[in-house]
């Protein structure tokens, strides 16, 4: 689920009450995206999205305008008391925002049959997790795993009906010939990858 | 009702500019030759202009006016001369005369000006000066304060960057009611809690100013819209640091649980950017780390004297009802300039 919250010529603290309330109407896990004004209100939100352990991000459009996207992940849906927020920060760290990075068939080096099914078994276990992955990024050899034939395909559709991200290098594709092969999930480039993973409070390679 | 929406924006010192906008326009006005009597003015972070008449006579000079930061005109009124009048105190000096400084809505009803006069009148009355006169300008919003003239031996006068290692730091009101008004802004302040911070802001520093008169006062400062660390800051002047014990400081509860609530002024977020680089917090909550940088309306007096001194000066403050603690120590110049622990 997914909020926006207008603030646009609000003067602080009310696109932070906006914003708290918006996170309160999802009551769980979503995504609220607050458009203000000034860079201060921007820093305010990112204080206690901080704080409140939640993914955040900023970006500057031309006009003066300002999106800040906060993440609310599992297990932190109302902005808790203030006598635990004292200790927030570091329960926030679970709610960091994870991005994986699959970057070949196989899942550790030895035995290519073994490797195969070990990462068949870690796709399985990704969707088992209490937070899941923002984003799941595939490329060179980890291209094939969301085209034709891949044993992990339904469990990458899974994911991905729950809201994560899958995005399969398109430079990959083309070199392998899957282009036409892609089964799940999105087609993305060199600068997306980069902006993910550093980007990512959490880089996963398994 | 709808008056008083529009009467309170959310102002006080939360309606400051900021230091670093602010010192990036001043550094390049152009001043003049040098005048020797002018002993306090642009060149100093100091309080208010001081300029020597004679020996032993100088002029202090002040002006202070903002939006109103709370509903009642009177309160607003008492809070906002209490607040420019508190610049005199700051500098040791005595209040002698002020003006009236109106922006008032010529549709809006003018009893609310009244109101607004009759509470400043009052503190001026209190504060020992006259009122002399003023100037009112028809505008969108309301915005009231004063310019003081006060008076002062140049050889007892307070600055605010004579601090010592080895002084105590002494501080004569709470922090947090920027935070409070903020609050109550959106209606997420109590009643007592509004009325305690109303009580805070109207409250003169004339008292505490004539305590501190009795003891060997290196440095003092009024805590205003550049939040305790930002005054704090400014009295270290690059060649002191200091340490301060969080859990000594005076603040009202209810503004830490309203920062922790996030009801948080864009004023606090600049004197973070601009006063943060130079604290190091260890062991100090969130809500301690926003109050610290609360912008203050009409705050106490921040003074650097020795221990002996502050002990005794902290009883004396304390004897006259305020919420007076000595809150930590100035040191020689170390790699952090403010160190803020538990």
């Amino acid at each position: 689920m997914k909020i926006e919250v207008n603030a646009m010529g609000d003067a602080c603290p009310i696109p932070v009450v906006k914003t708290k309330n918006a996170i309160r109407e999802l009551n769980g896990p979503g995504v609220v995206r607050t458009a203000v004004d000034n860079e201060i209100a921007v820093q305010n939100l990112t204080k206690m999205a901080n704080q409140k352990g939640y993914g955040v991000k900023s970006e500057k459009e031309a006009g003066g305008r300002f999106y800040v996207t906060m993440t609310i992940g599992e297990g932190a849906p109302e902005p808790p008391e203030a006598e635990t927020c004292l200790v927030a920060p570091q329960d926030g760290a679970k709610q960091r925002k994870v991005v994986v990075a699959v970057s070949s068939a196989q899942m550790g080096s030895g035995s290519e049959e073994l490797g195969r099914t070990l990462l068949k078994g870690f796709i399985y276990a990704l969707g088992q997790q209490d937070q899941l992955p923002e984003t799941i990024l595939f490329y060179n050899g980890g291209a094939s795993i969301t085209c034709e034939d891949s044993p992990a395909l339904e469990d990458l559709r899974s994911l991905e009906a729950q809201g994560v991200e899958i995005l399969t290098c398109g430079t990959c594709l083309n070199f392998y010939g899957l282009t036409d092969k892609l089964q799940v999930g999105g087609v993305t480039n060199m600068y997306t990858i980069v902006e993910k993973m550093t980007g990512a409070g959490l880089l996963v390679k398994p | 009702m709808e008056d008083k929406l529009i009467f309170c924006k959310g102002g006080g010192c939360t309606a400051k500019l900021g230091a670093g906008i602010l010192s990036r326009v001043l550094d390049r006005l152009p001043r003049g030759p040098a005048d020797e009597n002018l002993l306090v003015g642009y060149d100093s972070r100091d309080d208010g202009a001081v300029y020597r008449l004679s020996d032993g006579l100088a002029c202090v000079h002040t002006l202070d006016f903002f939006p109103p930061m709370v509903d009642d005109p009177y309160a607003f009124g008492q809070i906002a001369a209490a607040n420019a009048l508190s610049d005199i105190y700051a500098m040791g000096g005595a209040v002698r005369t002020a003006l009236n400084i109106v922006c008032f809505p010529e549709a809006m009803d003018l009893n609310i000006l009244g109101e607004i006069l009759r509470g400043g009148a009052e503190k001026v009355i209190e504060s020992g000066g006259v009122l002399a006169g003023g100037h009112s300008i028809a505008d969108s919003d309301v915005k009231y304060g004063l310019s003081v003239t006060g008076v002062v031996d140049p050889e007892k006068m307070y600055r605010n960057n004579g601090g010592r290692p080895g002084d105590c730091l002494l501080l004569t009101k709470r922090l947090g009611v920027g935070i409070i008004c903020t609050a109550n802004r959106v209606g997420e302040a109590s009643p007592e809690a509004l009325a305690a911070a109303v009580q805070s802001m109207t409250t003169l520093n004339r008292d505490a100013a004539d305590c501190c008169s009795r003891y060997d006062i290196h440095a003092c400062t009024d805590v205003t819209g550049f939040g305790f660390l930002g005054h704090l800051h400014e009295m270290m002047d690059g060649r002191l640091s200091c340490r301060i014990d969080w859990k000594r400081v005076p603040y009202f509860p209810e503004a830490a649980a309203y920062a922790d609530e996030f009801l948080l002024t864009a004023a606090a977020q600049r004197n973070r950017n601009h006063a943060g680089p130079f604290v190091r917090f260890e062991g100090t909550p969130f809500a301690v780390e926003e109050v610290l940088f609360d912008p203050q309306t009409s705050g106490g007096l921040l003074a650097a004297l020795p221990e002996a001194d502050a002990l005794k000066l902290r009883e004396d403050l304390r004897q006259r009802g305020l919420p007076a603690e000595i809150v930590g120590e100035i040191t020689e110049k170390t790699g952090v300039e403010i160190l803020v622990r538990g």
